[in-house]
């Protein structure tokens, strides 16, 4: 019996062996995504659309995968980070729903000289202030999606708006951009308020105080399951008549919108994708992820596919080790689902079109019809220094 | 701001509310606590699963008021199942080991709905008839709004009625203020802390199904409703249908009208509350037990 477990234990260690150096050629990738809370379904989508991009480049046998849950929670985000980096010995990390972990991890992977693809939190900073080298976005910035809307609601002739978003990094960034250029094209805000992020499930006494303001419009920013929870609400109360409800595009993300039924017909919204977008790229894009996936794709899946093609690009184009693949990652641009994508060289964020888009009935379903085309929106000079 | 009387009287709506929601999971929770003397730490996963019970049962079934009955149902025979294979065993494991039993199962029915109903919050409509807001008193409000305070105040008056004019409510009380005591005098306190805890489960299936049209079916349900309904219950005062309905109001009123005044102190507003009464009175405001 000796014998038996001696020849047992060499056959074992063989195969890890074995299995290390096969291993070697692979391309380690660490994703870090929120698998429970209120973006849990976020970080599914995103995940499934990387695994796309991965799948359609036919590279899939070249990358291996470590998935890592983040909880959206800072704390844990970073604990999570630090294990992909030093215990898993990650090439590229990637994923990241919420700005509040951006913010926490990015001393972390600068300072460990790991790439990171943001394919979700849109903290200004990242790629700002603190931009680094080592952090390419390829989905937006909070600013970037919520400048426009400023803008349209001004020229649209609402003057004096409410807004309310969750109280942390990303609702003050949404709300922020907006405030800025509504303001500097004329409009007032008459008031303002930050709900609990994620603790909130009753709009009710926010409303109501927001309806005891007067405004003509309310600008919004709430994604998940908080965004179901405040149109549906929203709508309950007979609010949508008098005061029209404009947000952030995450309001009514494809991914949910049809949880909010009918309550979200008439919201008009802004976001860098939209299914229904009208073009060859897209149209293949969405039979794609329809097909595999059971559903159409929204925009998280699409942050999470072109995260996957931008290290698929980036590892066609020669690169292997953690310097080469952040070399590579800024140089790549392509037409995709959402339009043209292009890295800023100036802040390491990604240099998109932002559709306004109004959401209407389909039938029974919702979907996004287009009324607005903002071309190649590119973050200003944000006091980003790449060195 | 315009702070006029209808502003007041929306918020005061809003604030009966939540208020009338809590009370209908924190009387299951205390009544159990009081008579059974367990720490069911699960009972906001029993609120969860009969929110999403329903929302099953509105989707296949296509009508709410099957779906609110449906609801409870479910619930009590998942609690009877919890029932059999762990909390009967546990009941005299002492309140350390209790709490850790049913954290733990609280652990196990969320990772359960998240797999059967995934992650991605799931609506439930309203009723045709109660859809939309109605004018009361002067103000526009939601009617199905309304409809919960309704639902909360009839289960208020049941529970009422029952316990202090019926043999079994009796009996329930007598369990409560000493099940030793109550034992001797013939009552079979086993079978009446099974039957209590049934109803203890269909009230928290019954606030599910009831909430979910208004805040959506969600995996987080199970403990964001559990720490409020914690603190109504050490408030008010363990055992009592009194202790229930004064903490629910009071938590339900500060956590509304603190959100609206004084935002930023709001969520502190509920925990000094708590502090102080603990320190004042630890059996809480109106405990069965004196």
């Amino acid at each position: 019996m000796k014998f038996h477990t001696f020849a047992a234990l060499a056959a074992c260690a063989s195969a890890v062996l074995v299995a290390n150096t096969a291993a070697a050629a692979d391309i380690k990738v660490g994703l870090l995504l929120p698998k429970s809370g209120t973006y849990a379904a976020l970080g599914k989508e995103i995940e499934d659309g990387f695994t796309l991009a991965l799948d359609e480049a036919g590279m899939s046998e070249d990358f291996t995968l470590v998935v890592e849950d983040s909880e959206a929670k800072p704390s844990v985000g970073v604990a999570k980070a630090r294990k992909l980096v030093l215990e898993d010995q990650v090439d590229v990390m990637a994923g990241i729903v919420s700005s509040a972990v951006l913010g926490a991890v990015r001393d972390f992977v600068d300072g460990s000289k790991v790439p990171l693809i943001v394919a979700n939190a849109g903290n200004n900073e990242a790629t700002g202030e603190s931009c680094s080298p080592y952090i390419t976005r390829v989905s937006f910035s909070n600013a970037q999606v919520n400048r426009p809307m400023g803008e349209w609601l001004a020229k649209s002739g609402f003057n004096k708006v409410y807004t309310l978003a969750p109280d942390y990094a990303a609702g003050h960034q949404m709300i922020d951009a907006f405030t800025e250029t509504f303001i500097a094209n004329g409009g007032e805000i008459v008031g303002s308020e930050y709900t609990p992020f994620g603790k909130t499930q009753d709009f009710g006494p926010y409303l109501t105080k927001a309806k005891a303001a007067a405004p003509d419009a309310i600008y919004v920013f709430y994604a998940g399951g908080e965004a179901i929870t405040f149109v549906k609400q929203y709508d309950s109360f007979g609010m949508k008549k008098d005061i029209p409800l404009f947000g952030s595009g995450f309001l009514t993300s494809p991914l949910y919108v049809a949880a909010e039924g009918p309550a979200a017909i008439g919201v008009t919204t802004a976001l860098h994708y939209v299914p229904t977008l009208n073009t060859p790229e897209n149209k293949s894009f969405v039979e794609m992820f329809t097909a595999k996936y059971g559903h159409a794709p929204s925009e998280f899946a699409v942050q999470g596919y072109d995260a996957g093609r931008v290290l698929a690009e980036a590892v066609k184009a020669g690169a292997s080790d953690r310097e080469t693949i952040k070399e590579q990652l800024a140089q790549v641009s392509y037409s995709g689902p959402r339009g043209p994508l292009l890295i800023d060289p100036n802040t390491n964020n990604i240099v998109q079109n932002i559709y306004v888009y109004e959401t209407v009935a389909d039938g029974d379903a919702l979907t996004q019809k287009v009324v607005g085309t903002v071309d190649l929106v590119r973050d200003p000079a944000n006091g980003c220094k790449l060195n | 701001m315009v702070a006029n009387a209808d502003f007041w009287l929306t918020q005061f709506l809003n604030g009966m509310q939540l208020s009338m929601l809590l009370f209908l999971l924190s009387i299951g929770l205390t009544i159990i606590f009081g008579l059974m003397h367990f720490v069911n730490l699960a009972h906001g996963a029993l609120y969860m699963v009969g929110a999403y019970a329903g929302v099953t049962a509105a989707a296949s079934l296509g009508n709410f008021w099957i779906a609110l009955l449906a609801a409870p149902l479910a619930v009590t025979l998942v609690g009877i199942f919890l029932y059999v294979a762990v909390i009967r065993r546990m009941r005299r494991a002492g309140p350390m080991n209790q709490v850790l039993v049913t954290f733990g199962l609280i652990f196990v029915i969320v990772d359960l709905v998240r797999i059967l109903w995934g992650d991605i919050a799931l609506g439930m409509e309203q009723p045709a008839v109660l859809s939309g807001p109605v004018e009361i008193f002067g103000v526009v409000y939601p009617a199905y709004r309304l409809f919960i305070i309704a639902v909360g105040l009839v289960v208020l008056v049941t529970l009422g009625l029952v316990l202090s004019r019926t043999q079994i409510g009796a009996m329930v009380r007598a369990g409560v203020e000493n099940d030793a005591m109550a034992s001797c005098l013939g009552i079979n306190v086993e079978r009446l802390f099974f039957a209590v805890f049934c109803v203890g489960c269909a009230l928290a299936g019954l606030a599910g199904a009831v909430a979910a049209p208004v805040f959506s079916a969600t995996p987080s349900m199970a403990t964001d409703i559990l720490i409020p309904t914690l603190i109504v219950v050490v408030i008010g005062g363990l055992g009592s249908l009194s202790g229930a309905i004064v903490g629910s109001l009071i938590i339900g009123f500060i956590q509304t009208f603190g959100a609206v005044v004084l935002p930023g102190f709001a969520s502190v507003l509920v925990y000094i509350l708590l502090a102080a009464v603990l320190i004042v009175k630890p059996s809480g405001l109106l405990p069965a037990r004196s």
